[in-house]
C-alpha cells in the first residue's frame, strides 16, 4: 500500500480535505471516503454513466478520475444538484414524467442532463440523445428521460425570459 | 426542432362499472425525491461499523477439475481477515423448493455459489475473502492457488446433446415427460411435450407449411445495479443480510436451507434495488458475505460484482435452437403447428423451456399441435429468469413464421393473427383455458393506429432499405403470495407497509389502489417496503405480479381498515357497525356521518389505535398480450439497422399509473431491441466470455432508439378488484419478432438468428 | 487495484526525468479513460503514475494560418470541439474526437493518450493521418518530430523509448479547397469501438473538379492504424468522379488486413475499409466543395 494522499477538493460548494491512496478512483472517494453515494457504481469503467459527476464544470465519470488528481478541482455530485429551497428542475421532471424505475442510473442521467442544459439550454431531441449517449438505462427505453429532459429545458428557458 | 409533449393525460374512469379517483391518475411516486436527490440508499450503499469488504475468486476455466486450493500466502496478507472455499459450506440436502415462478435445487445453487470439485463456467466462484479494504482482498485473491484440470468445455445446446459430448454433472439423468428414464449420463436435465389433436392430419389439410430453423444467442439482463450483499453473522448466530433482491423472502429461505441454519435466525433486508428483471432473484454473493462474516469474527462483510462477473457469473437467459413447421389453410386457419426446442440452462437444470413451450403459439386458436422441449447443460452461467422468460426466443421463432405464413397466403398480417386469434374459453398449448384475455383487443388497436396506416418513410440514401413489421406476443402473468399491514395515523393518514420491493413504481401504485380503496386521497397513504422480520411471507417481485397480488392485498387491507373504522364510527355513535353505511371516505349512519379524517382523529376515544395486517395467497392472474408494429431501415452496405418508429399495444387489464404502465411497456420493447439486433454473448472455443463488459455487450444507448409510442388497451381481469392484469414482461416479447419481419420487408431475406447484428444481415445480403 | 504512487508533474523536465528513471514502470496520466482501466484490469502495471496534465507544453492549443495547429498531448476532447478555429480547419480531427466514447469521456479523454494507447481502432489516430500530423516528441535529452503514421508498432505499442514523452501534435494548416472526413462503423451509434474506420483528406483543384491532394487513412483493419498513401495517389489529378472515388475505396480495400475478432469479422471488416472509404471521401469532398462553410455554424454531424 503506498502512502495516503491528503487532498483538498470543493466538493458541492464545500472545501473538503480527505486523505486518499493514489489508486483510489475519485468514486470510491466519493461513496466510500465522504459518504456522498449519489454517485453509482455501475460498470467502473466509464461505460454506463452511473457515476458521472462534474469536474470543474465538465462532464466527466468518476470511475475514470484518480482521487488524487481532483486537488484543487471543484467537484459537483447529484447531491449537490437541488437549491436550498426545492429541487432542481430536471430533478422535478424526472418526476412529474416518471422518468426513472429503480432509480439506480438516475442520479447520473440528472448530472449530465444538467451539463447539457448549462452548456445547451435549448437542445433538439437528437441532441439530448446525443449527449445522454454515455448514460446507460434498462429500464425505461429512454423515451420518458428524453421528454423529462426537453420539458426541463423549456421551464428552465421559461423562467429566464418571462413573456 | 423537437416539441415537448405536455405530460399524458390521467386515465381515470371506469372499470368494472367502478369510477375512480385515484385509479389512473399520474400521481408522483413517493420515493422519488430521495431517488432524483441520490439520497436513496441501495444495497452497495450500506455501512456499518467495522465493515470488511469481500471479494471473489473466480474460475479461468470453463470446465475443470478443483485439484487443490492452497489458501496460505494470501491468509498471511496483512488486512486480510477471511478466507472460505467450496468446503466451508455445509452440505445442502439435494432438496428442491418452488421459488418464485421457478424451483430451487439446494445442492446445484451451493455448487454454484461456490464450486465444489467441478468449475463449470468462465466466472465460476471458487474463493471468496474479506479484507479491511477492497484493494486488499483484491490483492489477496491473486495470492490464491488453485490448481486445476482442465476439461473439454461444451458451449452449444446442439453439441451438449450429443452422446460424446463432455458431461457437466455426472449424476444427472434426464427426466423424461417427468420421469427419469434410463441410466446415461447426459447433458439433457428434461424433455417436456405439449400434444393435442393429430398434426400429421392438421398439415395434410394445410394449403401452405412454413418450416424453419431459428437460433437465438445468450443475452443478459442488464440492470445498471451490479449484485451486492452486505452480511453480518453475529455472535448469537442471527443473520442479516442488506441486498439487492427481487424476493427478500425467498432469500430467506434460501439462505437457511443452503447455511442450515433457523430461517427465524435469519433476517433479509431488501434495500432500494437498481433494476433486475427475473437476475435478481437468485443467491450469489448472499452466503458468501455471510459466512465471510463469522469467519472474520462477527464483523459485517460487503460484497458487490464489478461488470465482468455480473456479465461473466450472473443471469444470463439461454441461447435457443427452434425449429418451428406450421401450415394454414387457404382462408388463414392454422391447420397445424409442430415445434422442437432447445434451450441452453447453463451449468445447472433449470432453463425456462417449458415457458417457451408456453408462449411460441399462445396468441393463436390451435386443434392440432406437438411441442417438444428440451432443457439442456451448456458450460456458461446458470441461466436466470430475464423478463419473461423464454418468451423472445420463442416468439422470434413463431411471429417470423406465422408472418411467413400470411404472407404466403398473401394476407395482412394483422388480419391473419385475427382469424387465428385466441378468446376467452379457448385452450393454451400447455392445458388452461384462457379468462377474459385481451388479445384480439391489441390487433384491433394497431389495425386502427395511425403508425401502422401510414406510408413507411422514405430512405434517406440509395443503400438504405425500409421496411415495417408486426408480431404479438403472450405472457402468463403470475398470483402469488402478498402480505401488508397498514397503521391508521391520527391525522388521517395511513402508514401502509408491504412485502414487494419496489422495482420501478409499485410504491405508487400499490398506494394509489389502498387509497382508491379507502376513498382518501393518495398522497395520505404513505407506502414503505418491509424486509422478512416486518410481514408475511411475499413472492417476490416479477412475474408481472406486483400490481395483480400485492394489489389485492392493498385492496382487501383497506377492506379491512373500513370495516374497523365502521366499529370505531358506531362506538361513537353508539350504533351496531352493521348500520354503517361507506361510501368514499365517509361513514354514514342515517343523517350522520364522518370523514375518514374526523374519524381518525378520534381513534383514542374509540378503542385506540388501529392497526390491520393482510397476508393471502392470491388467485386469477389473467395472461397478457402485446402486439407491436415496427419501421425499420436497414443499411445495406454496412448491414446496421435502425428503429425509425415503434408503436406497441397492449392488454394490461386496467393501468393504475398509466405512467409506470407505460414506461413497463417502453422499457421492455427496449430490452427486446437490444436482444434483436446488438446484445450476445461472444466465447471463444475454450468457453472464455470474450465481451464481458458494456462496452462489447452492447445495450441500446439513448442515441439507439427512437421514442417507443405505448397504446394502452384496457379489457379488465375480473378476478382483480382493479381490472389488473400486470404488464411487465409482455412487452419484451414482440420486438425480435416485429423487427425480424420488418427487416424481411425491407431486404426480402428471412433472418433466423439472434442478434440480427450487421455481419449477420450483410451476410444475407450475401454482401460478405 | 494494484498499488501506486502518484506524482504530478509540473514541467517536461520533472516528467521525462522520472519516465527515464522508471521506465516501464512509470505510467503517462492525462485523461486516464484508458490508463486508469488498464490498471484497474491489470493489462498495465506501474509503480508510479506520472500526471502529465499540469504540464504547460501539453496543454497548448493554438492556431495560426501559417504554422498550422499544435495540440497538447494532454488536451481533451472536448476543448479540441469546443474551439472554433479547429471545428472550421480541420473538420476530420473533429469528426473523431467527437465520437471518441461519450460526452463524459470526452471531458477527459485526451488526443495525446488516444494516440499513445496506440490501439489500431483509436478515432483519432486515421484522422491524424489523413491530416498529415506530426508527433512532437520529448526525451531528457530533447525533443524529435515524426510523422504520425511512424509512431506505431503494433497494438498497444508506439515508438516511444524509455524516458520519451508525447508533448504534441502538429497539424499543417489546411490547403486551399480542402475537406476531410472521419467515418467509423459501429453497431451501436455512441460508447463503441471502430468494426473499422476511415479517415481521409481531399484538396480539389481551382475549378474544384479534380483531386489536387488526398490522404486516406483506414482504422481497426490492421495491428496498427493504417495509412494507406496508394488510395490518395489513385485520386490524384483525377476528375471528382463515382469512379475515381470508387477506384481509391477500392484499393484502401485491398490494403486492409483485417482480423477477426469480438467486434467483427475480417470479411466484415474488409468490406466496410471499402464503404466506409467511399463514404469519407464523398463527405470530404462535399466540405471541400463549400470550403468548410457547412461546417461554420459549428453543429457535428455524426458519422456510421
Amino acid at each position: 500500500m503506498h502512502q495516503k494522499v491528503c487532498v483538498t477538493a470543493i466538493i458541492n460548494d464545500e472545501e473538503v480535505t480527505f486523505l486518499c491512496e493514489p489508486r483510489q478512483s475519485l468514486l470510491e472517494v466519493l461513496r466510500d471516503v465522504l459518504g456522498l453515494t449519489g454517485a453509482k457504481e455501475g460498470c467502473n469503467n466509464g461505460n454506463c454513466g452511473a457515476c458521472a459527476v462534474l469536474l470543474n464544470g465538465v462532464l466527466v465519470n468518476a470511475c475514470l478520475v484518480l482521487g488524487v488528481e481532483v486537488n484543487g478541482a471543484r467537484v459537483t455530485t447529484v447531491e449537490g444538484i437541488a437549491p436550498k429551497e426545492g429541487l432542481h428542475p430536471l430533478q422535478r421532471k424526472f418526476l412529474e414524467h416518471a422518468a426513472l424505475q429503480c432509480g439506480v442510473c438516475t442520479p447520473g442521467f440528472i448530472v449530465a442532463a444538467k451539463a447539457l442544459l448549462d452548456r445547451n439550454p435549448n437542445p433538439t431531441e437528437h441532441e439530448v440523445r446525443h449527449w445522454l449517449a454515455g448514460n446507460l438505462c434498462r429500464c425505461t427505453g429512454y423515451d420518458k428521460i428524453v421528454r423529462a429532459v426537453l420539458d426541463a429545458a423549456a421551464e428552465m428557458r421559461a423562467q429566464r425570459q418571462p413573456t | 426542432m423537437a416539441t415537448v409533449e405536455v405530460i399524458a393525460k390521467d386515465n381515470t374512469g371506469t372499470t368494472n362499472g367502478k369510477s375512480y379517483s385515484v385509479i389512473g391518475r399520474r400521481v408522483l411516486r413517493p420515493d422519488g425525491v430521495d431517488k432524483v436527490t441520490g439520497r436513496a440508499q441501495y444495497g452497495a450503499d450500506v455501512k456499518l461499523p467495522g465493515l470488511l469488504y469481500g471479494k471473489v475468486l473466480r474460475s479461468p476455466h470453463a470446465h475443470a477439475r478443483i485439484r487443490a486450493i492452497d489458501t496460505s500466502a494470501a491468509e498471511q496478507l496483512p488486512g486480510v481477515k477471511a478466507i472460505i472455499t467450496g468446503k466451508d459450506l455445509p452440505l445442502a440436502e439435494d432438496k428442491v423448493a418452488k421459488s418464485g415462478e421457478g424451483s430451487v435445487n439446494y445442492s446445484y445453487l451451493r455448487q454454484n455459489v461456490l464450486a465444489q470439485d467441478k468449475v463449470l463456467y468462465h466466472g465460476h466462484p471458487v474463493a471468496a475473502v474479506a479484507a479491511v479494504d477492497i484493494h486488499t482482498a483484491e490483492e489477496a485473491l491473486a495470492l490464491i492457488k488453485v490448481e486445476y484440470e482442465p476439461l473439454p468445455p461444451v458451449l452449444d445446446v446442439l453439441e451438449a446433446m450429443r452422446d460424446d459430448a463432455p458431461i457437466l454433472l455426472p449424476g444427472l439423468r434426464t427426466r423424461e415427460l417427468g420421469e427419469v428414464v434410463g441410466d446415461k449420463p447426459t447433458n439433457i436435465a428434461s424433455h417436456e411435450q405439449f400434444a393435442r389433436g393429430d398434426v400429421a392430419a392438421g398439415f395434410a389439410q394445410a394449403a401452405v407449411i412454413v418450416e424453419r430453423e431459428f437460433r437465438t444467442n445468450t443475452v443478459h439482463q442488464g440492470y445498471i445495479e451490479p449484485h451486492n450483499a452486505t452480511a453480518l453473522w453475529n455472535a448469537d448466530d442471527h443473520i442479516t443480510v442488506w441486498t439487492s433482491t427481487q424476493g427478500a423472502w425467498d432469500q430467506r429461505r434460501d439462505l437457511s436451507a443452503l447455511l442450515q441454519v433457523p430461517i427465524s435466525r435469519v433476517r433479509v433486508i431488501p434495500m432500494e434495488i437498481g433494476g433486475g428483471f427475473g437476475g435478481k432473484f437468485a443467491l450469489y454473493l448472499e452466503p458468501l458475505a455471510a459466512l465471510l462474516s463469522r469467519k472474520a469474527g462477527h464483523r459485517p462483510v460487503k460484497m458487490w460484482m464489478q461488470r465482468d462477473e455480473e456479465l461473466k457469473a450472473t443471469g444470463p437467459t439461454s441461447a435457443s435452437v427452434i425449429r418451428v413447421k406450421a401450415g394454414a389453410r387457404a382462408d388463414g386457419v392454422i391447420t397445424a403447428v409442430q415445434v422442437w426446442m432447445a434451450y441452453e440452462a447453463g451449468a445447472f437444470p433449470g432453463s425456462p423451456v417449458s415457458a417457451g413451450m408456453g408462449v411460441i403459439f399462445a396468441p393463436y386458436r390451435l386443434e392440432n399441435l406437438l411441442i417438444d422441449g428440451y432443457d439442456v447443460l451448456v458450460n456458461k452461467p446458470p441461466a436466470q429468469p430475464y423478463r419473461a422468460p423464454g418468451g423472445t426466443n420463442a416468439a422470434f421463432a413463431g411471429e417470423s413464421v406465422i408472418d411467413e405464413l400470411a404472407e404466403r397466403l398473401g394476407m395482412d398480417p394483422i388480419a391473419f393473427r385475427r382469424i387465428n386469434a385466441a378468446k376467452e374459453g379457448d385452450r393454451r398449448a400447455d392445458g388452461p383455458v384462457y379468462g377474459r384475455i385481451g388479445y384480439i383487443e391489441t390487433l384491433d388497436a394497431i389495425a386502427a393506429h395511425p403508425h401502422y396506416n401510414a406510408p413507411l418513410p422514405a430512405p434517406s440514401a440509395p443503400y438504405i432499405k425500409v421496411g415495417r413489421g408486426v408480431a404479438s406476443g403472450f405472457w402468463f402473468n403470475w398470483d402469488g403470495k402478498s402480505s401488508a399491514s397498514a397503521t391508521v395515523n391520527p391525522d388521517g393518514t395511513v402508514a401502509y407497509l408491504e412485502g414487494s420491493v419496489d422495482i420501478g413504481g409499485t410504491r405508487a401504485s400499490l398506494a394509489m389502489m389502498l387509497a382508491e380503496t379507502l376513498g382518501i386521497p393518495y398522497e395520505d397513504v404513505k407506502p414503505m417496503v418491509g424486509d422478512t422480520q416486518t410481514l408475511g411471507f411475499n413472492d417476490g417481485t416479477g412475474g408481472s405480479r406486483t400490481t395483480y397480488g400485492s394489489g389485492i392485498v392493498a385492496y382487501h387491507l383497506g377492506q379491512a381498515i373500513i370495516q374497523e373504522l365502521k366499529k370505531r364510527a358506531a362506538a361513537l355513535w353508539q350504533v351496531s357497525a352493521e348500520a354503517i353505511q361507506v361510501e368514499g371516505d365517509r361513514y354514514i349512519c342515517g343523517d350522520r356521518q364522518i370523514a375518514f379524517k374526523e374519524l381518525a382523529e378520534k381513534l383514542d376515544e374509540t378503542g385506540g389505535p388501529l392497526s390491520v395486517s393482510v397476508s393471502l395467497d392470491t388467485k386469477g392472474a389473467i395472461p397478457g398480450f402485446g402486439t407491436h408494429v415496427v419501421d425499420v431501415a436497414v443499411d445495406t452496405e454496412t448491414g446496421k439497422v435502425t428503429i425509425l418508429r415503434y408503436t406497441a399495444a397492449q392488454d394490461v387489464g386496467r393501468a393504475i399509473h398509466p405512467s409506470y404502465v407505460e414506461g413497463q411497456i417502453q422499457g421492455g420493447v427496449a430490452q427486446g431491441i437490444g436482444w434483436a439486433l446488438s446484445e450476445e454473448y461472444v466465447y471463444d472455443d475454450e468457453g472464455h466470455l470474450l465481451n464481458a463488459s458494456l462496452l462489447d455487450y452492447r445495450m441500446p444507448t439513448a442515441l439507439d432508439l427512437p421514442m417507443i409510442e405505448p397504446v394502452i388497451v384496457e379489457v379488465p381481469n375480473p378476478n382483480h378488484p382493479f381490472g389488473v392484469k400486470g404488464v411487465g414482461e409482455v412487452p419484451i416479447v414482440p420486438p425480435a419478432a416485429a423487427i425480424a419481419n420488418a427487416i424481411y420487408q425491407a431486404i426480402g431475406v428471412r433472418i433466423t438468428t439472434l442478434p440480427m447484428k450487421p455481419a449477420v444481415i450483410l451476410k444475407a445480403l450475401g454482401r460478405i | 487495484m494494484q498499488s501506486f504512487s502518484y506524482v504530478a508533474a509540473r514541467t517536461l523536465a520533472e516528467a521525462t526525468a522520472i519516465l527515464a528513471r522508471e521506465g516501464d514502470q512509470a505510467k503517462c496520466l492525462s485523461g486516464g479513460t484508458d490508463l486508469i482501466v488498464f490498471l484497474r484490469e491489470g493489462r498495465r502495471r506501474a509503480s508510479v503514475v506520472v500526471d502529465v496534465k499540469g504540464i504547460p507544453e501539453l496543454n497548448q492549443l493554438s492556431y495560426h494560418p501559417q504554422a498550422g495547429l499544435t495540440i497538447g498531448a494532454a488536451v481533451p476532447c472536448h476543448r479540441i470541439y469546443s474551439d472554433p478555429e479547429v471545428t472550421a480547419h480541420y473538420p476530420g480531427l473533429i469528426d473523431a474526437v467527437a465520437l471518441i466514447g461519450g460526452i463524459a469521456i470526452q471531458g477527459r479523454a485526451t488526443l495525446g493518450g488516444n494516440v499513445c494507447t496506440a490501439s489500431p481502432a483509436g478515432d483519432a489516430i486515421p484522422a491524424l493521418i489523413a491530416h498529415q500530423a506530426v508527433c512532437v516528441v520529448a526525451s531528457p535529452e530533447g525533443t524529435r518530430e515524426l510523422p504520425i503514421e511512424q509512431f506505431f508498432r503494433g497494438p498497444g505499442q508506439t515508438v516511444l523509448g524509455t524516458g520519451e514523452l508525447l508533448v504534441a501534435l502538429k497539424l499543417p494548416p489546411p490547403r486551399p479547397r480542402m475537406g476531410a472526413a472521419y467515418l467509423r462503423f459501429t453497431p451501436r451509434n455512441e460508447m463503441d469501438i471502430a468494426v473499422a474506420s476511415a479517415g481521409v483528406a481531399v484538396a480539389l483543384s481551382e475549378d474544384k473538379a479534380r483531386f489536387a491532394h488526398a490522404r486516406v487513412a483506414l482504422g481497426a483493419v490492421a495491428p496498427t492504424p493504417l495509412f494507406v498513401p496508394q488510395a490518395g495517389e489513385a485520386l490524384i489529378n483525377q476528375p471528382v468522379s463515382e469512379a475515381a472515388v470508387e477506384a481509391a475505396a477500392r484499393a484502401a480495400q485491398a490494403a486492409a488486413r483485417p482480423i477477426t475478432d469480438v467486434r467483427g469479422t475480417a470479411e466484415q471488416r474488409r468490406h466496410l475499409a471499402y464503404v466506409l472509404t467511399k463514404r469519407a471521401l464523398w463527405r470530404a469532398i462535399e466540405r471541400a466543395r463549400t470550403d468548410g462553410k457547412e461546417r461554420e455554424n459549428g453543429k457535428l454531424e455524426r458519422g456510421g
